[in-house]
């Protein structure tokens, strides 16, 4: 691969040793899949925030690089982390679990990165640029940006995308370029596509499908909005290893795209329905959690609108950003939520926490991601349903 | 018999092959402590990954899977090297960190579960060998 006198200068360990294992990482990965040179990036996304997702040998990973004043050189945000960074006591967190996230937190601070913790970096102030360059890792959020924003990035793992950030470069290779940006999948929908759930479930069927292919939707709805979208990203990303994908009069470079002689799968309402089955494991959850990706705002107003004057029975966590969580207080609908007996619970998500050991056995979604993470990572039985469903569980 | 694939981390094994047909997600598929993956539904379900050679086309879910590749090298709970039909990011960062001998390229039908491999990987060059003895 070409370098730069720079990048060789940090390759050879004139800008400390923390550059130089990051570079020496990327120049690997890089020779590996073939880059010939490193182009710089407009920003990053680091996964790999939680306690529970690093463990000790992850903290003791992040703590020796911060040890060792590595700095970021472009804006760099975070994923989820392990608890409520904020209300972990009120929640319940468990404190020996707090102390060791709070030293994650402090290890990412202090090499000057954001302490944002959402996997929806785009909703929060890191907004990338069509066609920008950036290496980003939480896999729902390299959906987004390369395909509902087309900026550009391969899935990058938590440490390399660290180590990105850490040398503001990234290795020229694979969904960098152009030429490996093309669908090889037509997904026909043909079905009624309204609850987010809808788009989940979708995203499950044609990621257990394409696995790390890229699909071309039609028939998708015209006037699906952003938190569908991303919710269609999010599942294909957890069932297969979908990072980029076409929607016909939805995404900006679909009619660029050329889908002749492309192999079809067509899904209707019965598959949809299987997925929904397929789904569910559960019955009568105890805890129902909204916000896999990250609730927007829209989202979580929308939970407001249909908790407003009722009173819930079982626990409800709306998970969102800090972002979106004071937009929220401001709106009054953090109020509204918890005078119904549910939480907004801010900088982390059901499948980082470590709800497990809080007692929860059984969880109710309307998030094909998180069906598909919960049983592994997080030992629950599911209720996939959409909102209104989730809600008439738990009234 | 003698396969050649692509180096993706240095470094040479010899062991027992465990052979999955299926992607594997390491995030929330294998638990690190123990190296047993707990993927619900997955064809290695319950089977632990702790010394042997893990054959698999290529890794799927979350990208957090690189520090659980790490995670497992680091404890020892891991394999002790990778094979793959195609090695992706995720597996390859954490390969790379972990010193876990990785190569890619590699028909994996060819491979049964049980069979010994010996895995190749030199450090100065880009092609790797898979030997099932």
């Amino acid at each position: 691969m070409y370098l730069t006198k720079v990048e060789e200068q940090m390759l050879d360990g004139e800008q400390g040793e923390v550059v130089e294992r990051c570079m020496r990482l990327l120049t690997r990965l890089g020779d590996v899949y073939e880059a010939e040179k490193m182009i710089p990036i407009g920003s990053v996304q680091v996964a790999g925030v939680s306690y529970k997702s690093v463990g000790d040998p992850g903290l003791e990973f992040l703590e020796d690089f911060a040890s060792k004043g590595a700095k970021v050189r472009t804006l760099t945000y975070l994923n989820p982390a392990g608890m409520d960074l904020e209300n972990w006591k009120v929640f319940g967190f468990p404190e020996d679990f707090a102390k060791k996230q709070m030293r994650i937190m402090e290890a990412f601070r202090s090499m000057g990165i954001v302490v944002t913790a959402t996997c929806t970096p785009y909703l929060a102030g890191n907004l990338p640029r069509f066609r920008e360059h950036i290496a980003w890792s939480e896999s729902s959020a390299v959906s987004f940006s390369n395909s509902v924003i087309a900026a550009r990035t391969n899935r990058e793992g938590g440490p390399s995308a660290l180590a990105a950030a850490l040398v503001g470069r990234t290795p020229n290779h694979d969904l960098h370029q152009d030429e490996n940006r093309k669908p090889n999948f037509v997904v026909k929908v043909d079905a009624d596509m309204d609850a987010s759930s809808d788009f989940g479930a979708l995203g499950y069927i044609v990621g257990k499908t394409v696995k790390n292919g890229t699909p071309y939707f039609t028939g998708l709805p015209l006037d699906s909005n952003t938190d569908k979208l991303k919710a269609l990203g999010a599942a294909m990303a957890a069932s297969g290893a979908v990072a980029l994908w076409y929607g016909e009069g939805l995404t900006p470079e679909a009619h660029l795209m050329d889908t002749n002689g492309l192999e079809v799968i067509e899904v209707g309402e019965q598959e949809l329905k299987e997925a929904y089955e397929a789904l569910t494991d559960g019955e009568h959850p105890d805890l129902v959690v909204i916000g896999c990706p990250h609730a927007s705002l829209r989202e979580i107003g929308e939970v407001a609108d249909k908790l407003e004057g009722k009173t819930i029975t079982k626990d409800l966590w709306v998970c969102t950003s800090r972002v979106m969580k004071e937009a929220a207080d401001r709106m009054g609908y953090t109020d509204i939520i918890a005078k119904a007996g549910g939480k907004i619970v801010a900088d982390t998500c059901m499948v980082v926490a470590p709800i497990e050991q809080m007692g929860f056995k059984t969880t109710g979604i309307n998030s094909g991601k998180a069906a598909k993470y919960l049983p592994g990572f997080c030992k629950q039985k599911v209720v996939f349903a959409n909102l209104d469903t989730l809600i008439s569980e738990v009234e | 018999m003698l396969m050649h694939g692509r180096v993706i981390s240095p470094g040479e094994a010899e062991g027992e092959a465990l052979v999955s047909p299926e992607p594997i997600g390491f995030y929330g598929g294998i638990d690190y402590m123990t190296g047993i993956v707990i993927e619900k539904d997955h064809p290695l379900e319950g089977q632990n990954v702790q010394g042997k050679i893990l054959v698999f086309p290529n890794a799927k879910g979350s990208t957090v899977g690189s520090y659980v590749v790490y995670a497992l090298a680091k404890k020892e709970t891991g394999p002790l090297a990778i094979i793959n039909a195609q090695t992706e990011m995720i597996v390859a960062t954490g390969a790379i960190l972990g010193d876990v001998p990785t190569i890619d390229g590699i028909d994996i039908n060819k491979i049964k579960t049980g069979d010994r491999l010996r895995v190749v990987a030199p450090l100065n060059d880009r092609v790797g060998t898979v030997e099932i003895l």
